[in-house]
């Protein structure tokens, strides 16, 4: 058995509301609960889809219930917050050379965007035209 | 011990990471326009999504791999990130319990999704 008792830093839970960047990574974090409670939404609804008409227009009537109204608000935020730090982390996690260089971060964002608007247009696009059936 | 008998296991984390990933992708790309007809376009009869389309879109197989990304890769992301969040949260008691439970969240989504579409 070790006798050593090293100095361990005392650190409270709220550690990370002392500075703006651990805090804005405490942020980003906290998106994921409002991704994961949409999936379940999603999944509620896929099952209402298998029940039948009656079952899918319930799961649509619920979802015009104010309170829902408000969490997917908050929800579409978080996740858009999400995006952004997700599409800024982007040239980070790919390294992308032209000849001997690395590919500036800038140009690598920037396409994240144009694709997120263009996935954004297609989707909205293919439900309010009805393509779906 | 001799230094060569030393069991060495495979780490998890890249299964995990991977899926966190494919999610992270899923929830920035797809999840806001998703949020915003389902969760307000739709409620607030700006965009119509009638029994008739959707079920024809998740009766063919390319509505059905469209369907099961959209809900199973962001529930792994979520997961993950909750999963370490408790950590950065200082709540670190039972982590081989917890590690259980939001992965296996995870995966009984996907698994869940995947027999729903299946039923379709």
């Amino acid at each position: 058995m070790s006798k050593r008792k090293p100095y361990v830093k005392p650190m409270t839970a709220s550690w990370f509301l002392n500075n703006r960047f651990h805090t804005l990574y405490m942020l980003r974090e906290g998106t994921s609960v409002f991704v994961g409670l949409y999936s379940l939404i999603l999944l509620w609804g896929l099952a209402a889809l298998v029940k039948g008409e009656a079952a899918w227009n319930g799961w649509l009537g619920h979802l015009q219930n104010p309170v829902y109204i408000v969490f997917h608000v908050i929800a579409l935020v978080a996740c858009l917050y999400h995006a952004i730090t997700w599409f800024s982390l982007a040239p980070k996690a790919m390294h992308l050379q032209k000849g001997d260089q690395k590919l500036t971060d800038k140009p690598v964002v920037i396409v994240h965007y144009v694709a997120f608007v263009v996935a954004s247009v297609v989707i909205i696009g293919v439900v309010a035209l009805g393509g779906a059936a | 011990m001799s230094k060569h008998s030393k069991q060495y296991q495979r780490a998890d984390e890249p299964i995990f990471w991977g899926l966190f990933g494919a999610g992270g992708v899923v929830a920035a790309f797809a999840t806001p326009a998703l949020i915003l007809i389902t969760g307000l376009l739709v409620p607030l009869g700006v965009l119509q999504l009638d029994y008739a389309s959707v079920n024809a879109f998740a009766s063919n197989w390319f509505g059905k791999l469209i369907l099961i990304a959209v809900i199973a890769f962001p529930m792994w992301h979520a997961c993950h990130r909750i999963y370490h969040a408790m950590h950065d949260l200082k709540v670190d008691v039972a982590r081989g319990f917890f590690k259980v439970f939001w992965y296996g969240m995870a995966f009984v989504v996907t698994i869940a999704a995947g027999a729903y579409l299946i039923a379709i």
